[in-house]
């Protein structure tokens, strides 16, 4: 950002960072450009306040001691208590540096929003024109974490690996509560929530095996939500999909709702291939059979809503009660590995044949009783 | 719910032997030291025959004075409970290393940190600055008690019955394992089906109506009951930030509490507001419970400024830098504290904008804060400062409060906050800012007030002990925490892999070890003080010089505070009186309208705590039981007509003839 500034500070620091050199600050030196640049700003905010701090807490220290009682020689005013001119510095002064401070936020929370595609590897190199993203769809399970390779059919639990120097895309969810996504080494965190995506865009500049880790609590088995991400060269990193590939089994619905049970300390799973929708369906919450995908019922609200019918989709729709039901809820076995379109008219769930579930109306028709002024 | 036949069922609701938890050796011996503990309370109070003082002068009295040291005694013993839970955890982080579990298991170890931040804020902080509002205010602004004597009474033991409940959970069933904030859909019905939940959300219910009354009481007291001549712009310093405050409670605890009943109505009825499915949405309780929560920080830190603000002109022996300056800069945080309560969550997918909006808000309150900071030290500038143990605490605060501040900015820039959010870093910076702003103010409050509650001091030598230990042990507690979190340790993490982060939270568990001794130190000055009050007695009533009304009266004050209500010229007003040569009245005193105790404050709070614990063990015939009884004794007690009292003026003469001796002895 400010690179004389930076090298100013790195120096003034210098006796602090050496104390601490026995342990890895990851944060402040990590090994993506994303995280670096969010470092760099932890940097120059915290100098822009110590312009104002370190004085205050000096004055502080001063005035304490030289006006303390035993002294005599200082000078004694009890009436003094107003100075136009001090005021409007005491005021002026703070407001200085926020300005500063606020149109750096301004500046850097828009170039460094999660949401937008990166145009820089690093500092030196924008991204080639070339380059094509590479996207890794992620889901928050109890307590691990499940990551979708679309591009390579390919899925992992509680590993991931990035070629270094290629953009990564997150699409994040989860699948009960919420998480937050975090590789310190990579890029700031996250919050994976369930029944919503968020996106994270990121790069790794180095190779080498980095921590991640659920940021935000979500239950018992929290403390061990942690899993190990790995950047490596980009031949390295067709090694690990082809390791992926060779050692996985299947990721169908049955095996993800057998994943998606909660426990503890799951160690790394490879699936070599992985259902195409599943993704989708995590994150419509209809990945159990005979559920109803969300994005269904919005788009049927969006179309006006399906009125007093809607309430027969009640029971589809229900998605947090799972894991009370859970001994007929999961019993699923004939399930075919049908994806669900994200977008289909199709309401594929509505063909298992669950005896409850066999209402006579299908969701295609939904759209037609909606008021005319509403489709428009 | 009543499908069951069984009749146990509809006795017990939920409650089982099992909901017992003999399985926790450490619960049962809390429980069993507890028990040892009551008993001998108990036995010691009904040998001496205390019983009736008790209920009559105390759990009846609707006197301001004593409702505010009774709310600083629960909050102390409060803090006996959240502290506990500090130092557990911080002995759990110590050694969970290296396949080392630890001490606690996760049930138990989700259970501490959630009551841990509970209590601290709701239960510890809230009750103590309540406290000093509730003795304070009147007393500075020349009142002889609150404008609603009878329901401060009843804010008190509600508040109490809050604090019962959630301690009924260390022992009965469990707490709830969600993080202080409760967020769903964790704290839902479907993924925490169990009654942890339901404690906490039904001890802060009955606790928020205490508050949120408490907050009306004061705002009517400011407003409506100043003495004369104190306009606005005179009144002391610590008032004008309780004002504030008390706005901000009342303008946001409805807030609170709407949104507890969204979750409760979510867990016991079946909506769905912040559920995953059927519409609902977690974020809107995130953004709900955040709209209530950041205006609760300023609640707790606003009167903590003013009373380093008192304390600071005292012991300076100086009015005030910039007193209109001060003022605003209250007001102009008590607004802004609306308005940046996105800062709790920018890394919940907010687009650029506002999180860059939210962000510069944040940072836009270090101004007024900045500036406060600069009238304080401009006011020691040109003073004489003397070093008794409340401005220890208040040099202490303003260099701690400055590092706390300036990692609470850093906090507010979005970019930083991705990787700062959730660490041990956000850990070290609230703390920074709660324990080294609002409870070094607090216990500075507490040694600079106390001889006008109790009409003597607090020993000097145990004040320095405890202050240094609470201040060192500070810094060692959580520096390390700072430097874990840019090592990108998170918070609520009960055991580790990395072994290097080991010699940190050990030092970490050293620094609580030192604040310990720092707590033990203010009891054992407390007991000292007590011990020796006839050496420590200050018979003026003002042993600090001060410069507000509360020190122009006796210590402690009479029940009526002021025989006659002083007139107010200038602020600082009782220095302003001494000034010019004021002569007490010695003659002409009246009989004094008085309200009386009633005992139905505390009635009501002991069936709200048996109305909180029905809903949450679904025993709904108690819960109908005590709502009907809540509703009965309620109407019953508007038929109290006997509610006020006359203070013979002979009373009057005789207790301010015996001032006026002991005034009389000084010269």
């Amino acid at each position: 950002m400010f690179p004389m500034l930076k090298r100013l500070i790195q120096i003034a620091l210098l006796p602090l960072l050496a104390t601490l050199s026995g342990c890895n600050l990851v944060v402040m030196s990590p090994s993506g450009d994303i995280a670096r640049q969010q470092a760099d700003l932890i940097i120059v905010s915290t100098v822009l306040m110590l312009l104002i701090i370190v004085p205050v807490v000096f004055l502080t220290l001063y005035f304490a001691w030289h006006y303390r009682h035993a002294n005599t020689t200082a000078k004694y005013d009890p009436e003094w208590h107003h100075s136009t001119r001090l005021e409007v510095v005491i005021w002026a002064a703070p407001l200085a540096i926020i300005v500063a401070l606020g149109a750096i936020t301004w500046i850097s929370t828009h170039r460094l929003d999660p949401y937008r595609p990166l145009d820089r590897l690093d500092a030196e190199r924008p991204v080639p024109a070339e380059t094509r993203p590479l996207t890794v769809q992620v889901v928050a399970l109890d307590w691990k974490w499940l990551f979708f390779y679309p591009e390579y059919g390919i899925a992992t639990v509680n590993e991931m690996a990035a070629p270094v120097d290629r953009p990564i895309t997150f699409e994040i969810t989860s699948s009960s509560v919420m998480n937050s996504f975090y590789i310190p080494a990579l890029a700031g965190q996250i919050y994976a929530m369930p029944g919503m995506q968020t996106k994270l865009h990121a790069v790794i500049n180095k190779e080498g095996e980095f921590e991640g880790l659920s940021a935000n609590y979500s239950g018992a088995g929290f403390s061990h939500m942690r899993f190990k991400f790995h950047g490596y060269t980009a031949e390295g990193f067709d090694g690990w999909i082809a390791k992926v590939k060779q050692q996985g089994t299947a990721l169908n619905r049955d095996a993800y709702l057998k994943l998606e049970k909660p426990s503890e300390r799951e160690p790394i799973r490879y699936f070599a291939a992985a259902d195409k929708d599943l993704y989708s369906a995590i994150l419509n919450m209809c990945a159990e059979p005979g559920k109803m995908c969300m994005n269904e019922m919005m788009h049927i609200d969006m179309m006006g809503g399906a009125g007093t019918e809607s309430h027969e989709n009640r029971a589809k729709l229900q998605y947090d009660n799972r894991r009370i039901g859970d001994a007929e809820g999961t019993n699923a076995a004939t399930f075919p590995a049908t994806g669900t379109p994200a977008k289909s008219d199709e309401q594929p769930h509505n063909e298992q044949g669950h005896g409850n579930h066999s209402m006579p109306d299908t969701n295609n028709g939904d759209a037609d009783p909606a008021p005319a002024q509403i489709n428009n | 719910m009543f499908s069951n036949p069984d009749i146990l069922k509809f006795i017990f609701g939920r409650l089982s032997f099992e909901s017992l938890p003999f399985h926790e050796p450490i619960l049962i011996v809390t429980f069993a030291a507890v028990c040892l503990g009551g008993i001998g309370v108990v036995g010691l109070m009904t040998y001496f025959k205390l019983w009736g003082p008790f209920w009559r002068d105390w759990v009846c009295s609707v006197d301001h004075k004593k409702i505010g040291i009774m709310y600083i005694v629960l909050a102390i013993i409060m803090l006996f409970r959240g502290f506990a839970d500090a130092i557990m955890m911080r002995v759990q982080q110590a050694i969970a290393f290296n396949g080392n579990e630890g001490y606690l298991n996760s049930h138990h170890y989700d259970q501490i940190f959630t009551a841990h931040g509970v209590i601290m804020i709701f239960f510890v902080a809230m009750p103590f600055v309540t406290g000093f509002m509730n003795y304070i205010v009147p007393l500075q602004i020349g009142a002889r008690d609150v404008s609603f004597p009878f329901l401060n009474n009843f804010s008190f033991w509600m508040t109490t019955a809050g604090a019962i409940i959630i301690m009924i959970s260390l022992f009965i069933g469990e707490f709830a394992r969600t993080g202080w904030l409760a967020y769903p859909p964790l704290s839902g019905a479907d993924y925490s089906p169990g009654v942890g939940v339901d404690y906490y959300i039904w001890g802060l219910q009955v606790a928020g109506v205490g508050t949120t009354l408490s907050g009306i009481n004061l705002i009517a007291t400011i407003v409506k009951m100043r003495a004369p001549g104190m306009s606005f712009m005179k009144m002391p310093i610590f008032t004008w930030t309780a004002l504030c405050t008390n706005i901000l409670i009342v303008a946001s605890f409805p807030i609170l509490t709407a949104t507890l009943v969204l979750l409760s109505l979510d867990r016991y009825v079946g909506t769905n507001f912040f559920t995953n499915d059927l519409g609902g949405n977690p974020m809107m309780y995130v953004n709900l419970i955040w709209i209530w929560g950041h205006p609760e920080v300023y609640i707790l830190i606003l009167p903590v400024f003013g009373i380093f603000s008192e304390i600071v002109a005292t012991f300076s022996g100086k009015r005030l830098f910039g007193y209109a300056s001060m003022v605003y800069a209250t007001c102009v945080i008590m607004i802004l504290s609306y308005l940046v309560w996105l800062h709790h969550f920018f890394t919940m997918g907010s687009g650029a904008s506002v999180n860059a909006f939210f962000g510069i808000t944040t940072m836009i309150i270090s101004i007024p804060t900045g500036a406060k900071m600069f009238n304080w030290l401009f006011t020691m500038y040109r003073g004489r400062i003397r070093y008794d143990v409340p401005m220890l605490w208040t040099v202490g605060f303003m260099v701690t409060f400055a590092i706390g501040g300036m990692t609470g900015v850093m906090l507010a820039v979005p970019p930083a906050d991705f990787v700062l959010h959730n660490s041990l870093f956000l850990i070290a910076h609230f703390h920074n800012v709660i324990i080294g702003g609002v409870l070094f103010g607090l216990l500075a409050g507490v040694n600079y007030w106390f001889p006008k509650a109790f009409g003597f001091k607090l020993n000097q030598f145990w004040g320095k002990v405890s202050f240094w230990f609470w201040f060192v042990g500070f810094y060692f507690a959580f520096m390390p925490l700072y430097v874990l979190g840019l090592m990108g340790v998170t918070r609520r993490v009960s055991q580790f892999e990395d072994p290097s982060l080991q010699i940190w939270f050990i030092i970490a568990a050293c620094g609580a070890g030192m604040i310990a001794i720092g707590i033990a130190s203010f009891i054992i000055q407390i007991g000292v003080s007590v011990w020796k009050r006839d050496e420590l007695r200050d018979e003026t009533g003002d042993p600090w010089h001060g410069r507000t009304l509360e020190w122009s009266t006796s210590s402690p004050p009479p029940d009526y505070n002021f025989a006659f209500t002083p007139v107010v010229h200038d602020h600082d007003s009782w220095y302003d009186m001494k000034n010019r040569g004021y002569a007490r009245p010695l003659q002409g005193f009246k009989p004094i309208h008085m309200p009386k105790n009633t005992g139905t404050g505390a009635i009501l709070s002991g069936i709200s705590v048996a109305l909180a614990f029905g809903l949450i063990w679904y025993m709904w015939w108690l819960a109908a039981l005590s709502f009907i009884a809540i509703i009965v004794v309620s109407i019953v007690h508007t038929f109290n007509y006997n509610r006020d009292y006359y203070i013979p003026a002979d009373d009057v003469v005789a207790e301010e003839n015996k001032r006026t001796e002991l005034l009389a002895r000084q010269v």
